[in-house]
């Protein structure tokens, strides 16, 4: 463990909205490479911490670094280093898949070159040519997420941060996401994930889960069943959560 | 710098993809500038006169003949009493009474003086006080010619008389169309640049694609000046077919120079963006930004003096038009397009405009965050 290369870490990390606190005093670490499962129940507070650590939520109080910058004073530097795709997708759906991927492309700094041909490379790579020239708005929704995935990692982040990229999307293309997060994470892209599918946890390296604002338990998957004598994810996860105050 | 373009190469392909906005930013001027100065035309013709003459003498006919001479009066009815002329404009078949009393020819030539009465319908304020100030000035008229029948006679008092002529100025023909040309132009640079950009944004805010632009490394500057120069260069292509139609249709070609012209709109342009992209700061949802848009676009319009003249409002009314920024572009158009005002002339405006838009855009870009 002492070895491996810390990109983020965070150190009693808060954010309150008035009384309200979103999220209490998360700490933990992230390593290069891995894949991270940020998991908790709706409510819990994954998406405000998420949001707090890819710098467009202040935090109330509390340390974070992310690819070694800072996430009060950093946060462009840190922009720069990252990708994030959000449940809610977000790609311009008015303009084509070229379009989209050259408007990012360029946004992220890559030459016309570097674009045209990471531009080859993604079309290929998701068998798109037939629909490169369509607007976004006509694609199915798994292909969709595929794409917007491929675009949030298209300046080759240090971290891909994803917010439950696969809600709503069938069995078949979960699958084959899963397929592209660990190929990232083979070249060296760290992966930061929230999900609430427990079969999606158990690919994860290391997970975390979080009730009510808190992390309750981080291990790796193995390590969270032992631990809990269970014999999945699913069931670790309703042990804890079954606690939730907050939530549906 | 390479962003931008970027980001203005995004912009303007969307807009050239949304076929409904893109046609009506070219019918829209075309439209408004055909329609408004036809429709909103403060000329009255044929008010509905209904008389009541008391008198039947020589005069007081050859009154109301000079009155339904004018060509603003039309004789609906003779009524024996001014009840009856008052149920007439009940039923709304009359717009106006005039009642002639008894001895009226008698009085005028003997006593020098006499009375009528003029009853107007005032449900509709402006057309009544037209009607009662047409009705006036046409008596005055006709007294005159009267006194001057009579100013021969030794018995009549010599009176001096004072005619008064007038010249209208800047629009000799007192052509309505003169007046509310410019104030559409004014109008249609106000639309695209106030509520396209606002929606804009919000729609950006709606797809979430917002929260994806910042988390990537675009500056804030970056961002607004995406937003703000395409919709800037639409609403100059706007005022330019906007000018092209008033000169196409009306023949009315700008007095003073066109440069100015553009050049305040320009500025104008800057400072409406900016009041688009704040009210986009605060709006979270395209319906929120219209309701917001649509109010303040009612009381600019109405407080502009696009319809109504300013100097007819009471002084708490004149005091809001100061913080106006569309009355300042509407009085500006009429002094350049009918006056033929220069940029010296306008000095004043251009400052105040220029006001606005450090203004608005300071407070837009304070309240712009990429960070909440």
């Amino acid at each position: 463990m002492t070895q491996k290369e810390i990109v983020i870490k965070t150190n009693k990390l808060t954010k309150k909205f008035g009384d309200f606190i979103a999220a209490n005093e998360i700490t933990f670490e992230v390593y290069k490479g891995e894949i991270f499962g940020f998991l908790g129940a709706n409510g819990a507070g994954k998406t405000t911490a998420m949001k707090m650590l890819i710098g467009i939520s202040k935090p109330s109080y509390g340390y974070a670094q992310i690819a070694g910058y800072d996430v009060y004073k950093e946060t462009e530097l840190i922009k720069k280093n990252i990708g994030y795709m959000s449940q809610k997708f977000s790609l311009y759906e008015d303009l084509t898949i070229k379009e989209n991927i050259h408007l990012f492309g360029g946004i992220y700094g890559l030459s016309e070159e570097q674009i045209k041909t990471k531009r080859e490379a993604l079309i290929d790579k998701l068998d798109l040519h037939s629909q490169a020239d369509k607007l976004v708005a006509s694609l199915p929704l798994g292909w969709k997420q595929k794409l917007a995935f491929s675009i949030a990692i298209v300046h080759k982040p240090k971290i891909i941060f994803l917010d439950e990229p696969t809600g709503g999307v069938d069995p078949i293309t979960r699958r084959q996401f899963w397929d592209m997060i660990y190929e990232a994470a083979a070249n060296g892209i760290t992966v930061f994930v929230t999900t609430h599918y427990m079969d999606e946890a158990e690919y994860c390296n290391r997970v975390s889960i979080m009730v009510d604002g808190v992390i309750q338990a981080i291990d790796s998957p193995d390590g969270l069943k032992r631990k809990y004598n269970a014999q999945s994810m699913e069931e670790v996860f309703l042990m804890l959560a079954r606690g939730a105050k907050r939530g549906e | 710098m390479r962003t931008l373009l970027f980001l203005l190469r995004k912009e303007f392909l969307q807009i050239f993809r949304n076929k409904l906005i893109l046609r009506l930013i070219f019918v829209m001027p075309v439209f408004q500038l055909l329609l408004l100065p036809y429709a909103a035309n403060y000329e009255m013709k044929n008010i509905l006169l209904s008389v009541v003459d008391h008198d039947h003498s020589e005069y007081s006919r050859k009154m109301v003949d000079k009155i339904t001479a004018s060509g603003y009066f039309k004789l609906v009815n003779v009524s024996q009493t001014y009840d009856d002329a008052l149920k007439l404009i009940e039923k709304d078949k009359a717009d106006l009474i005039l009642e002639i009393p008894q001895n009226f020819e008698k009085d005028l030539i003997r006593e020098d003086q006499t009375m009528v009465m003029i009853s107007a319908n005032a449900i509709n304020g402006q057309t009544a006080g037209l009607a009662v100030s047409y009705s006036n000035s046409i008596i005055r008229d006709f007294i005159n010619d009267i006194s001057a029948e009579w100013i021969q006679q030794p018995r009549l008092n010599p009176q001096p008389l004072i005619e008064v002529t007038s010249s209208n100025w800047f629009n000799p023909q007192m052509n309505y169309k003169y007046f509310i040309v410019p104030g559409v132009l004014a109008l249609l640079v106000t639309l695209v640049g106030f509520i396209l950009t606002s929606l804009n944004i919000v729609k950006e805010k709606e797809a979430g694609t917002i929260e994806q632009l910042n988390v990537t490394p675009i500056k804030k500057y970056q961002f607004i000046l995406g937003k703000l120069i395409p919709f800037w260069i639409l609403g100059m292509v706007v005022l330019s077919i906007g000018f092209l139609v008033s000169f196409l249709f009306y023949g009315i070609f700008p007095a003073g120079s066109l440069v100015v012209g553009f050049l305040f709109a320009g500025i104008y342009l800057i400072a409406l963006l900016g009041f688009g992209l704040l009210t986009s700061t605060f709006a979270e949802s395209q319906q929120q930004a219209m309701f917001v848009a649509y109010f303040f676009m009612m009381i600019f319009v109405l407080l502009g003096g696009l319809f109504a003249p300013i100097e007819n409002m009471p002084d708490w009314a004149k005091y809001l038009t100061y913080i106006n920024p569309v009355g300042y572009l509407i009085d500006a158009m009429r002094m350049l397009i009918l006056k033929g005002s220069s940029f010296w002339d306008l000095r004043m405006h251009f400052l105040i405009v220029l006001g606005f838009a450090v203004l608005f855009n300071t407070l837009a870009i304070l309240n712009y965050k990429k960070t909440t």
